[in-house]
């Protein structure tokens, strides 16, 4: 039975995730995108605050927790609105306060997805409780993950790292590293395995923090990786090396993190358009659904546009969030909706920095931070490009070595 | 009169001796010679611009065959809690053999009814046993459903526009006059129209709002319905109308004085109403015409229902969901052709969907078409659930007519120079998209 509203069920999560945006997020916004590299010290009280509420209930909380699969692997009878629907709601919701306060929440990092995710019981119980920053891209191989240069040798009862990781969101704050490390280079995908790294590990040097165009309240972490050695155990999933797996085992974590950062980009999108259209009216210029858009004056067609766009992005995301929890293979989705907020987000928030003129470009406003913000989303978790190459490989039954 | 506002002309009056002089007209060097050449081809564009129109003739005479004490109405469906894309069961039923059908049917019969401008009779007769005109007809006048349809409609209008948006324009049309009548028509309108469209041999009939000027707005008409006595009397003309000339009955959509726009229920054969063909860029399966109204006399109970601004607003909402429906189905017939094109086109010694330029051009359909999609799917089912939808439908149009324009262009680029062909159907794609965002009125969801 087709129906595309927020599920009933989900709705007291997020006018609670809405309350937090509106009541927390907010006010502080503008204090962390000036004051770059500051803790939020705000987000202690409410992480703990919000971990409470997930315990209470069977709905993944709203923020970026490990998305998890049935162990069994079986479609569960009829249709089911779990937590990944939940936590993109949540998401969305959160974001519309600040996307950079939300990246910055202890223990709700990248990282956790991956723990949360493919981690082993024993692992889960080790590591639980702890804030996992993730760290892929270096200097020399950003979207061609593959292509990474660190290097992990087993030796006795520990490996050792050695290279060099960049732009790890969370890296200074975090208690964990996820580093995505090779097992032996020369054989490609397969042999790229991801290691847990405790923060205070002495082979692990922080380089620098990064100075950016948006989200400047989530520290983002240069470190190099200096005879860095860790645990056996400290490897998530399967040690082996499986050519046939390939790189799938490593990716996995990235279908089920996709839906979460085009959740986000959908919520600093409409945080734009909500302002936007209160300023748009302030200025005696009203929205009407029933007129022509071309009948209207010209802000109102554009704001249309923008807004037709960001519904599209928005139901996409829904539904590949829909797909994972009836254990329906999601990638396609998860890379189109990827693609449509990330895009959809710059647009819009772009756009209404335009249609307020001035008052949009300055600061006494946030449309210019949202403007900011929005242009990472279309970035990290895989970029645009990234996005239509895995769209089309799908819609065109292509491998990576055919459409490169 | 002729819809200029212009007086009987000579031209109108001589159109037929002037076409069957044509040929001979334009072959001859005697315009060159003494300078005319210029002159007689504006005098022939007026002409052929003007007219050719033909008075209507009467179709079937409709009656009422049962008394109903207040309007039949389908009920509104109940909330639905939970987020899902699947369609239920009777909805996947419809789905299925409207699919099945356009894909037999209709795509094979596509190209020849794009160029000789008519769906073939037994097509249409086909589509409407599979009762796809009847989904907004109330049960008690032998409608198929219980409940409102508009989320069936939009599966039904995708799925056959899969097939050709043209002919689906042509095949649905009827069922939006059934629809709107079945909405907000009084007792005895459902009484003496709805029984013809539930049963075998529906007649053609056509939901009338557009009109052709630029930056049309359906809430303020310049067709004008006037009072006299007890009577209305129309003037205007209504646009692009699914095969005006067969048709057996019209909804006209009229600025009504003292009700404001409104629909009214209009019978070919009457005092100045007249259809004349007009051609356009695509949807030529559907025979598109003209119709003309010239202080055309109706009884007072022809306004359709009760003329309530709402209902007219409503009808407005929800031919755009109707026609963000077929825009859908026409992209993903773009989607599904374009991609063994270009997997197995070579150029440069491999397909050319090895390259990005050419498949990111394939994505953007893929990820466009299903956004269409969902917003035409959360529009239609939140007008089933009788929620507010129009904030949605004019969401839903509004990217259906920008995308929807956007795929069918990619699609004719996509296959280059044999895109813009008529070998293959993109190029007929690319002019049918483009009516999504010029139609109003029309269909119904």
């Amino acid at each position: 039975m087709i129906n595309l509203e927020i599920p009933k069920k989900f709705k007291p999560l997020a006018t609670q995730a809405n309350q937090v945006a509106t009541e927390i997020f907010r006010p502080i916004s503008r204090k962390y995108d000036d004051a770059e590299h500051t803790y939020p010290k705000e987000l202690d009280m409410l992480a703990s605050l919000m971990e409470g509420l997930e315990e209470g209930s069977d709905m993944g909380g709203a923020g970026a927790a490990g998305v998890r699969r049935d162990a069994d692997g079986e479609a569960p009878e009829g249709n089911r609105n779990g937590s990944n629907l939940s936590t993109v709601l949540g998401i969305v919701e959160l974001c519309w306060g600040d996307v950079g306060l939300l990246l910055s929440m202890p223990r709700q990092g990248l990282g956790n997805s991956a723990i949360a995710s493919v981690a082993g019981e024993e692992q889960l119980e080790r590591y639980g409780g702890k804030w996992a920053a993730m760290a892929i891209t270096e200097p020399e191989a950003g979207s061609d993950s593959a292509a990474i240069r660190t290097t992990a040798k087993l030796d006795g009862d520990e490996y050792v790292l050695n290279g060099e990781k960049i732009f790890v969101t969370s890296g200074d704050r975090a208690d964990l590293i996820v580093v995505w490390a090779s097992l032996d280079p020369s054989k490609g995908r397969a042999a790229i395995k991801s290691f847990i790294v405790e923060r205070d590990n002495p082979g692990l040097k922080l380089d620098r923090l990064e100075h950016k165009l948006g989200i400047r309240a989530s520290d983002t972490a240069n470190f190099t990786l200096q005879d860095c050695r860790v645990p056996k155990e400290a490897l998530l999933g399967n040690p082996e090396i499986d050519t046939k797996q390939g790189f799938g085992g490593a990716m996995q974590t990235f279908d089920n993190t996709r839906p979460l950062v085009a959740a986000m980009a959908v919520g600093v999108a409409r945080a734009a358009l909500e302002r936007t259209r209160d300023l748009l009216a302030e200025a005696g210029v009203e929205i009407d659904y029933a007129v022509p858009a071309l009948n209207q004056p010209a802000a109102v067609s554009r704001f249309l546009e923008m807004e037709a766009d960001w519904e599209a992005a928005r139901l996409l995301t829904m539904q590949a969030a829909w797909m994972a929890d009836n254990s329906k293979p999601n990638s396609l989705q998860a890379s189109m909706a990827k693609a449509k907020a990330g895009r959809t987000c710059v647009d819009v928030t772009l756009g209404c920095v335009e249609l307020c003129g001035a008052a949009g470009y300055g600061e006494d406003e946030l449309l210019e931070k949202w403007a900011r913000d929005s242009k990472i989303l279309d970035i990290f978790e895989g970029t645009q490009q990234i996005q239509l190459l895995i769209v089309a490989r799908q819609l065109l039954g292509k491998s990576s070595a055919e459409l490169r | 009169m002729n819809e200029n506002g212009n007086g009987t002309s000579v031209m109108e009056r001589s159109q037929g001796v002037v076409l069957r002089s044509l040929g001979w007209l334009a072959g001859t060097e005697l315009l060159d010679r003494v300078g005319l050449r210029k002159a007689v081809e504006r005098v022939v564009f007026q002409g052929t611009k003007g007219g050719f129109r033909t008075a209507t003739v009467a179709g079937r005479a409709f009656k009422a065959t049962q008394k109903l004490g207040k309007p039949a109405r389908q009920a509104a469906g109940k909330p639905r809690s939970l987020f899902d894309v699947t369609p239920d069961e009777e909805q996947q039923m419809f789905q299925e053999a409207v699919r099945d059908f356009a894909e037999a049917k209709v795509r094979p019969a596509a190209q020849a009814a794009d160029a000789e401008r008519e769906t073939p009779a037994e097509l249409l007769a086909q589509t409407s046993e599979l009762g796809v005109n009847m989904l907004g007809i109330p049960e008690e006048l032998g409608g198929v459903m219980t409940e409102q349809a508009a989320t069936t409609s939009a599966l039904v209008g995708e799925a056959l526009a899969h097939g050709d948006m043209g002919i689906a324009y042509a095949a649905l049309a009827p069922g939006a006059v059934a629809t709107a009548i079945g909405r907000w028509g009084s007792a005895e309108q459902e009484a003496t129209y709805l029984p013809a469209f539930a049963g075998e041999d529906a007649p053609a009939a056509a939901l009338a709002l557009l009109e052709p000027r630029p930056l049309f707005d359906p809430l303020s008409l310049e067709t004008k319905a006037r009072r006299d006595g007890s009577d209305w009397v129309l003037d205007g003309v209504k646009s692009l109308v699914a095969r005006a000339t067969e048709c057996e009955l019209f909804l006209v959509a009229a600025d009504a004085e003292g009700v404001g726009p409104a629909l009214f229920v209009v019978e070919p054969g009457g005092e100045g109403l007249s259809v004349r063909d007009e051609p356009a860029m695509g949807l030529r399966p559907a025979a598109t015409g003209r119709l003309l109204l010239e202080g055309v006399r109706l009884p007072g109970e022809a306004l359709l229902g009760e003329g309530r601004r709402e209902d007219y607003v409503d009808c407005v909402q929800r031919a755009r969901i109707a026609w963000s429906s077929l825009a859908v189905g026409a992209a993903q017939a773009v989607l599904d052709y374009v991609i063994p094109y270009v997997n197995e086109r070579t150029a440069f010694g491999e397909p050319i969907s090895n390259r990005q330029a050419v498949a990111f051009g394939v994505s953007d359909i893929g990820i466009e078409s299903s956004g269409m999609r969902l917003a035409v799917y959360r529009a239609a089912s939140r007008a089933d659930q009788g929620k507010d939808f129009h904030r949605e439908a004019a969401l839903a149009r509004k990217l259906c007519a920008a995308k929807g324009m956007e795929i069918g262009s990619e699609g004719v680029q996509l296959l280059g120079g044999h895109g813009f062909v008529k070998e293959h159907p993109v190029e007929r794609w690319y002019r049918d998209l483009r009516a999504a965002g010029v139609m109003e009125g029309a269909l119904l969801v």
